[in-house]
């Protein structure tokens, strides 16, 4: 009746860790799915939103777009693409992008827009091009806002992969529905350790590349105390 | 969407079990962010890894803290009270940010001129740094109450129902109609309870509006 134990020996068991449906394919597959959505919601996502920053417009349907995506559910978007888009990888893709883009806009569009104009005209004052003012002034002083994006984006996409196996045999959440389907509370519990363990690290990875982005940003100042999600 | 015609009344049964694992949740997230907010405003150096372990503990995945959950406390897993305290963690993670910053907005002056007319802590904390507070505090309560509607559908992935099972059990039946139905109540009851929010927010607190 120790379930802890249950889990820790289903996770010992070298046979889990090998073939298909083996440890190392699931985690592969988890962190593929994530990095994946994330790259593609980037592509969509940032360049828009730095635009937007950029010409200061918009800024309202972005916060209403962001605003209203926290109170979509996420399995409901799952389950509805893959409705219809049928099974296999693709419709749990599309549902983490659609599910990545609101964090990633509203980063983009707030760090771009937080850029004072003072300090863009003074860069072309001194004779940059646009090119550089945009490459070497507004994109280093936005970082740390749209690295905050991405961050609430990653956390956001990689708890939903786990989601992903409910409606397509992906990821570790498979682990999860497997063990609820044959009462294995040993193998559930093991896989949410998985995923638990997964999300943390992405989680810390993702704040230090903000503190990074921070200094980075700003050399000469006291570390930046706070690491506020953009999204929130 | 005749298929809302001829099952209005599980919509709204459901709707019914979903307000009855939020509405607890967000309350006994209140109750323990507020202090616990309070406790790491006053002293920085105990609030800094509290609200750091805050931000780890919203890091965990809806579905896995379900699992999880009922190991450390005992509680069943197809259980009310497993999602109750699932949903009321998160919430505390969420709002204990905004009850910090609420605190720390409040004007030095205005408290010291408070200590100068005789406030005591008590009266204080109460009469003075709540309600200046509360702007700051309400607008996180508003997250808090859209995020937990939206998070409680995941519980019908282990069989707590809610208005969630209208997700899952409109996908293994394909009916699209009634995902539709699930995603639209989810989000009607989150932002409808936002409204309600922002109206009482306005009677609470009249002198000032902070955003969302």
């Amino acid at each position: 009746m120790n379930l802890l134990a249950d889990a820790l020996s289903w996770l010992a068991d070298p046979s889990h860790w090998q073939g298909s449906g083996g440890i190392p394919l699931r985690i592969g597959q988890h962190l593929l799915l994530t990095a994946l959505a994330l790259v593609i919601a980037s592509i969509i996502a940032l360049p828009a939103g730095a635009l937007l920053g950029r010409t200061r417009s918009g800024g309202a349907v972005i916060g209403a777009v962001a605003g209203s995506a926290r109170a979509l559910s996420t399995i409901g978007v799952l389950t509805l693409v893959g409705l219809w888009l049928g099974i296999g990888i693709g419709p749990p893709l599309v549902a983490l992008v659609v599910l990545a883009v609101p964090s990633l806009l509203a980063g983009a569009y707030s760090g771009v827009q937080s850029v004072s104009g003072e300090v863009t005209a003074a860069s072309r004052a001194i004779g940059m091009s646009s090119a550089q003012v945009i490459r070497r002034v507004e994109l280093p002083l936005a970082l740390p806002v749209i690295v905050g994006g991405a961050r609430a984006a990653a956390l956001q996409v990689v708890a939903t992969a786990t989601l992903a196996a409910y409606t397509a045999d992906v990821g570790l959440g498979r682990y999860l529905f497997t063990g609820l389907k044959t009462q294995d509370y040993g193998q559930m519990l093991a896989g949410s350790i998985l995923v638990i363990l997964l999300a943390i690290i992405l989680e810390l990875a993702f704040a230090a590349l903000q503190r990074l982005a921070a200094r980075h940003a700003a050399p000469h100042s006291t570390p930046a105390l706070s690491s506020r999600r953009t999204s929130s | 969407m005749s298929w809302l015609a001829q099952n209005w009344e599980q919509v709204v049964s459901l709707a019914g079990d979903h307000l009855a694992l939020s509405l607890p949740a967000i309350a006994l997230s209140i109750l323990v962010a507020v202090p616990l907010g309070r406790f790491a405003q006053r002293r920085p150096r105990l609030g800094g890894p509290l609200t750091s372990a805050a931000a780890l503990l919203y890091a965990i995945p809806a579905l896995p803290m379900l699992i999880v959950v009922p190991v450390l406390l005992g509680v069943p897993l197809r259980s009310n009270a497993n999602m109750i305290i699932t949903l009321a963690a998160y919430g505390t993670a969420l709002l204990v940010r905004s009850v910090v910053d609420g605190f720390g907005s409040v004007d030095r002056t205005v408290r010291e001129s408070a200590t100068a007319i005789g406030y005591s802590p008590i009266g204080m904390f109460w009469r003075v740094d709540l309600p200046l507070a509360l702007p700051v505090i309400l607008a996180g309560v508003r997250v808090v109450t859209v995020s937990t509607i939206s998070l409680a559908t995941i519980g019908a992935l282990v069989g707590i129902g809610n208005l969630g099972s209208l997700l899952t059990d409109g996908f293994q039946r394909g009916i699209t109609s009634e995902v539709l139905v699930g995603i639209l109540a989810t989000a009607i009851l989150a932002l409808a309870l936002d409204g309600l929010l922002l109206i009482v927010g306005r009677a609470l607190a009249p002198w000032r509006r902070v955003r969302a």
